[in-house]
């Protein structure tokens, strides 16, 4: 018992002690399934920070939907850094809030996305429904399941990767994209609001044939699941981005301009660009790609520039309510 | 009598209190003008201000455009599915709950106390929680949907789903606004109706049922109600098919993912008049019901 006691005092007394060091905060707000790759990533720069300036700091992060995060933001969420998987979540907090310059993306490498992927399909082992290109997905026999692209980045990124390959096959030829693009939608078994959803959904309920999402997420999970469960990335997919930005106004607030940005320029250096490879996204360093070039396969991915002009097109004409996937899914 | 009949509107657990006009009876608690201040305040504060943001929220759109909205065949459709599950459920919960109810009141056995406890589970657990596992069980290599599928019924993914979460998350409406009434009811009565020679079906009907269906009807409705707006339960189970197995409050979410407030509003308008209305209408009823039964 008393043991207890002298335990929980010296406990009080170490806890007590950093407090009084008036520890720097920094809030970095990011996408759901992030959360083990930026704790890993946190570890990592308050290391490399206290090994450059002496400086002990605390970092936190908040994951949820980058939508639901950027509203958050918008609402008043004193976030100091983004870390999102759409580049239309931080446009937003340009456009609605004005937290941000329009031309953010312009302030870090490789338009402010130091790592990407790409959308891959999952399918059961030995690959029983023979699926290798976005055209064995519309077959009657193959269920699918995938995020709702009205709810999620990550069902959009599916949808824009499909109206690319169909692009590329049929030309200008948009009736019969619009068929293709529509019989793959019929094909879809669930939709579910998110990616994780989505993802149990075909892993522990068994339901489709292929799960489209993150290659990231593909090559996760068929190493967690061996014998299980094989990764197929098409021929040509869409060039997913996960862009970053530092927010000024709420930095100078809370006293972390050097810190966020610090914070933003470590991910492009070759230790985090492993780190980040060790999650199975893909990256810009020369030396970190030839290392991990047989986890990727060659794909031809087509940026958004290539498939409808730009963000603000893929919403308008596409996402928006009574758009092309609104037109496509009626009946 | 008449002292037990008082308790209906009293355990009802009505939204508006159970009695809309004020009672004739002398006031016990002193203080009135200030406790219906502070009542009213706090009605403001936690229910009529928010509602007015949602109002302020879609007045920006104009006319036009919230019909608009509002009418998208895609959202019709959403209120179809959503009215029927919710309907079913609340049936289903109707039947089921009033059953639980009379065991709970009506007999003694081991662990009572618990499965009464577990009632108010479906309050407790989040709802997304109450999702995922519902979706677990009845999907097909799940432990209940293993069953069904052998019979061909498909419950998780599908509009079947939908019921099955509604009911989970709303049957502790149905059974906690019975059980009181139950409870309270004299055993002299159906005792008297037996001796008199009424089959026990008789007693049910002509007895016991008059006396606890306003309460089953307001548990009922409030579990109709709950149901309309669920969300977190249901979007694990629904597989989310357009046209086919969409609710309502999902709409709603899609609009707030396109950063369009308006237009959630308007769709969130329409789910709450329609809860409005009924949960008035049925206060109304009860009202005038038991004013009736109190020979007023």
């Amino acid at each position: 018992m008393k043991n207890w006691i002298k335990a929980a005092a010296l406990g009080a007394a170490l806890l007590s002690q950093p407090v009084l060091a008036e520890e720097r905060e920094l809030l970095n707000t990011s996408y759901d399934i992030a959360r083990e790759l930026f704790a890993d990533y946190n570890e990592h720069f308050k290391a490399h920070w206290q090994a450059k300036t002496g400086e002990t700091v605390a970092i936190k992060q908040s994951h949820a939907g980058s939508s639901k995060q950027a509203q958050a933001i918008l609402q008043g969420l004193r976030a100091d850094v983004v870390t999102f998987n759409q580049v239309t979540d931080i446009d937003i907090l340009h456009e609605r809030g004005n937290l941000i310059p329009a031309e953010w993306s312009e302030r870090l490498p490789n338009a402010s996305s130091p790592y990407y992927s790409t959308m891959a399909f999952l399918v059961r082992e030995g690959n029983p429904k023979n699926i290798q290109n976005w055209d064995d997905l519309i077959r009657d026999d193959v269920a699918l399941v995938m995020p709702n692209p009205k709810t999620s980045g990550n069902g959009r990124y599916t949808y824009l990767a499909a109206l690319g390959y169909a692009q590329k096959v049929f030309g200008g030829d948009q009736e019969k994209i619009d068929q293709f693009l529509a019989k793959l939608l019929r094909q879809v078994k669930v939709f579910d609001t998110g990616g994780r959803g989505a993802t149990t959904t075909f892993v522990e309920r068994g339901i489709g044939d292929v799960l489209l999402t993150f290659e990231s997420e593909i090559l996760n999970l068929a190493d967690s699941h061996k014998g299980a469960y094989q990764a197929v990335t098409p021929k040509v997919s869409f060039l997913a981005e996960f862009p970053v930005t530092w927010l000024e106004s709420n930095n100078e607030r809370n006293g972390t301009t050097d810190l966020a940005k610090a914070y933003l320029e470590e991910l492009y250096s070759e230790e985090s660009q492993r780190l980040l490879a060790g999650y199975n996204y893909r990256v810009h360093n020369d030396v970190v790609k030839a290392e991990t070039a047989d986890r990727f396969p060659e794909v031809e991915l087509l940026p958004i520039q290539a498939i409808t002009g730009s963000w603000q097109k893929a919403m308008d004409e596409h996402f928006a309510s009574g758009g092309k996937l609104d037109q496509l899914q009626r009946r | 009598m008449t002292s037990r009949q008082h308790s209906v509107p009293q355990s009802s657990g009505a939204p508006f209190g159970g009695r809309l006009f004020g009672s004739r009876s002398k006031r016990v608690l002193p203080g009135f003008a200030l406790s219906l201040g502070i009542s009213l305040f706090f009605v403001s504060l936690v229910l009529l201000l928010p509602i007015s943001g949602l109002v302020m929220e879609t007045s920006g759109m104009g006319w036009a455009r919230f019909w608009q909205v509002i009418t998208d065949p895609r959202v019709i459709e959403s209120y179809k599915v959503t009215l029927w599950t919710a309907l079913a459920a609340s049936l289903f919960n109707g039947a089921f709950g009033l059953l639980l109810a009379w065991v709970l009141v009506r007999y003694e056995f081991p662990g009572k106390r618990l499965v009464d406890a577990m009632v108010d589970l479906p309050f407790a657990l989040p709802t997304a929680v109450a999702g995922i596992t519902l979706a677990g069980l009845f999907s097909q290599n799940g432990w209940y949907g293993q069953w069904l599928a052998q019979l061909g019924i498909d419950v998780a993914f599908t509009p079947l789903g939908i019921v099955v979460a509604m009911s989970f998350t709303s049957i502790p409406f149905v059974v906690r606004t019975v059980q009181p009434v139950l409870e309270d009811m004299a055993p002299e009565d159906e005792e008297a109706a037996i001796t008199l020679g009424a089959t026990d079906l008789r007693v049910f009907r002509q007895v016991v049922f008059p006396a606890i269906w306003p309460a089953l009807v307001t548990g009922i409705a409030l579990s109709f109600t709950r149901s309309l707006g669920e969300f977190g339960a249901i979007i694990f189970i629904a597989g989310n098919m357009p046209y086919v197995s969409e609710v309502t409050s999902l709409m709603i979410f899609i609009r707030l993912q396109e950063f369009d407030y308006a237009a959630a509003s308007a769709i969130a308008s329409v789910v709450l008049l329609v809860s409005l209305v009924l949960l008035f209408s049925i206060n109304l009823w009860q009202a005038r019901f038991l004013r009736r039964l109190a020979g007023r």
